[in-house]
């Protein structure tokens, strides 16, 4: 089973989540190469051996400075066919959403979004992915010949193994983009987004109003950590809705999940409920959040999180 | 402008999601469908468009026969005409949809076609980048602002921790985001006005799939862990567990 790795980028930096493909790859102990799509990508070949990569394929034109779902899910297509990939492994992402589907329409490939677990089952894949925000985990095969299937951020840890990384350069066709990106627009700076954060700390109703969310900054601020909130504090327009973890928000997979003054509605919890630890604070001791919590404590925020943010600079 | 927004019915976000006894599909009894909220977006932003345009906006929906009370949720926001394309269950494999719901396009020869950017039952993500390719039209996915000029679109999508603006012209595939809108409620008169609109069915054989779900289970349950403490004193060592026990920190 041959397994291409789409490396996915953004100005100028690979994105997590392809490091951690490379470490699943090695994983499943299948032959795998690393598929790079841009216009000035080559420094890359580098940092992809420094996961374990022992062979990159750069597919340049200059068209593809800018990215276009059409014109990279073209190239793309013809990668996997050049290389005579079985499987295609992106990130589930907003690019790798946006791009698998596509290949697989071009190439007639079934797709799997989200996964959460990718193991080998004699030369098949057995493929886990949350369906209902992981209100339930479907098990699923794709009986296509070429397989797609992006992997959810965060579940398999990147792990360094150096490689010396062979190199082939493809001068790509870029044919005629039908959508293409004119401008990117970043978020403030530095900040992290939930999907890919390793510690999330999110605020909820109990937060009791956006001029409280220093806080929340404060205390994400000082563990590196991306910050998040609940339906009810996006709904009431008290923060973004990038920031929102749940079924009609971010399905999310962090190391730590500091939920605070949040109750954990149903909704909620299937967002977050796959964090390895979940620590809630909130004054409600019947509130559904202690259910699933690893550490509780069981008091008012407003004195819990500053205490936090006191010790945690005193020990910095 | 003519108009067409793909709607999907999901069970409403605050069901507990029940399997049949053998685990190969999940039990419909008592769930309460709704129409996909990322849908409810995609049909706002269809009725804005036909409020400032002119046109008309046609509501389409694969599944099988409850779907059409989702259809009449969207007829009564303001839609005009409704497409109900019959299947005995929605397909495990999106692509399948997608070539179905794809025929029904090519028909239609609609200027937009907007959709949710997910529903929140399957959550494969995956239909416009499908239709996209289905119906060689460019797309746009996760859209939170969409502006339209003549021929030109103008629309901004989210991305991880960042926005980017994508160009685009019609006739194209748009699937809304939420924050693209805010979708109004249905009037009474719009209700009464959606029960009186005839929904055109559609019969179709779809093809069989290359996506199977072999079964279904239920997330590993996480036991409650241990309550550190009732007031801020318990920060000290709640922080030492964090970074002793669990080393998150």
């Amino acid at each position: 089973m041959k397994i291409l790795i789409y490396a996915e980028h953004r100005e100028g930096k690979i994105r997590k989540i392809t490091y951690e493909n490379i470490t699943l790859a090695k994983q499943l102990g299948q032959p795998f190469e690393v598929l790079v799509v841009g216009s000035d990508v080559d420094h890359f070949a580098d940092e992809m051996a420094k996961y374990g990569a022992e062979k990159v394929v750069f597919y340049k034109n200059s068209a593809f400075a800018q990215y276009s779902p059409d014109g990279y899910a073209k190239v793309i297509a013809k990668a996997v066919q050049d290389r005579g990939a079985d499987v295609l492994l992106m990130g589930a992402t907003s690019t790798g959403k946006d791009l698998g589907p596509r290949v697989g329409a071009i190439l007639n490939a079934a797709m799997a979004t989200d996964c959460t677990k990718v193991e080998l089952d004699g030369d098949d894949l057995k493929l886990l992915r949350p369906m209902y925000a992981g209100k339930v985990h479907a098990s699923i095969r794709l009986t296509s010949p070429v397989k797609i299937v992006t992997v959810r951020p965060n579940v398999y840890s990147a792990a360094e193994a150096p490689a010396s990384a062979q190199t082939e350069t493809v001068d790509a066709e870029a044919a005629d983009f039908k959508a293409v990106v004119k401008e990117i627009i970043s978020g403030a700076q530095g900040k992290l987004d939930v999907t890919e954060a390793d510690i999330i700390v999110s605020g909820g109703r109990g937060m009791k109003g956006p001029e409280n969310w220093h806080l929340i900054e404060d205390l994400a601020g000082l563990l590196g950590a991306a910050t998040g909130a609940s339906r009810a504090a996006v709904d009431a327009g008290w923060r973004p809705h990038d920031e929102q973890v749940g079924q009609t928000g971010k399905t999310v997979s962090p190391s730590l999940y500091i939920a605070v003054g949040i109750s954990g509605a149903i909704q909620h919890l299937a967002g977050m409920s796959s964090s390895k630890y979940i620590v809630a604070i909130n004054k409600d001791p019947e509130a559904p959040i202690f259910k699933v919590a690893d550490y509780g404590i069981v008091a008012d925020l407003f004195e819990v999180v500053p205490r936090m943010i006191e010790e945690l600079k005193s020990k910095n | 402008m003519n108009i067409a927004v793909c709607v999907k019915q999901v069970p409403d976000t605050e069901t507990r999601i029940k399997l049949t006894d053998d685990h190969k599909a999940v039990n419909e009894d008592d769930i309460n469908f709704i129409l996909n909220p990322y849908d409810e977006f995609a049909v706002e932003e269809a009725l804005q468009l036909k409020e400032k345009n002119d046109g008309e906006v046609t509501i389409i929906s694969l599944g099988p026969d409850r779907v059409t009370s989702a259809i009449r949720s969207a007829l009564a926001m303001g839609a005009d005409k409704a497409i109900h394309i019959k299947a005995e269950q929605h397909p495990a494999d999106p692509a399948v949809t997608a070539e179905a719901l794809a025929a029904v396009l090519k028909e239609g020869n609609y200027d937009l076609i907007l959709l949710g950017k997910q529903a929140i039952d399957d959550d494969h993500t995956q239909m416009a980048s499908l239709l996209a390719e289905e119906l060689d039209l460019p797309a746009v996915t996760v859209v939170i602002k969409l502006d339209i000029e003549g021929d030109k679109i103008t629309a901004e999508r989210e991305i991880d921790g960042a926005h980017e603006v994508v160009e685009c012209s019609l006739p194209a595939i748009i699937a809304a985001q939420r924050g693209l809108n805010e979708p109004r409620y249905a009037s009474l008169k719009g209700i009464m006005r959606a029960k009186k609109i005839q929904i055109e069915a559609k019969e179709m054989s779809l093809a069989d799939g290359q996506l199977e779900i072999v079964e279904f289970n239920y997330p590993p349950q996480k036991s409650a862990g241990k309550i550190v403490g009732d007031s801020a004193d318990a920060v000290p060592e709640l922080l030492r567990l964090l970074h002793e026990e669990a080393k998150v920190i």
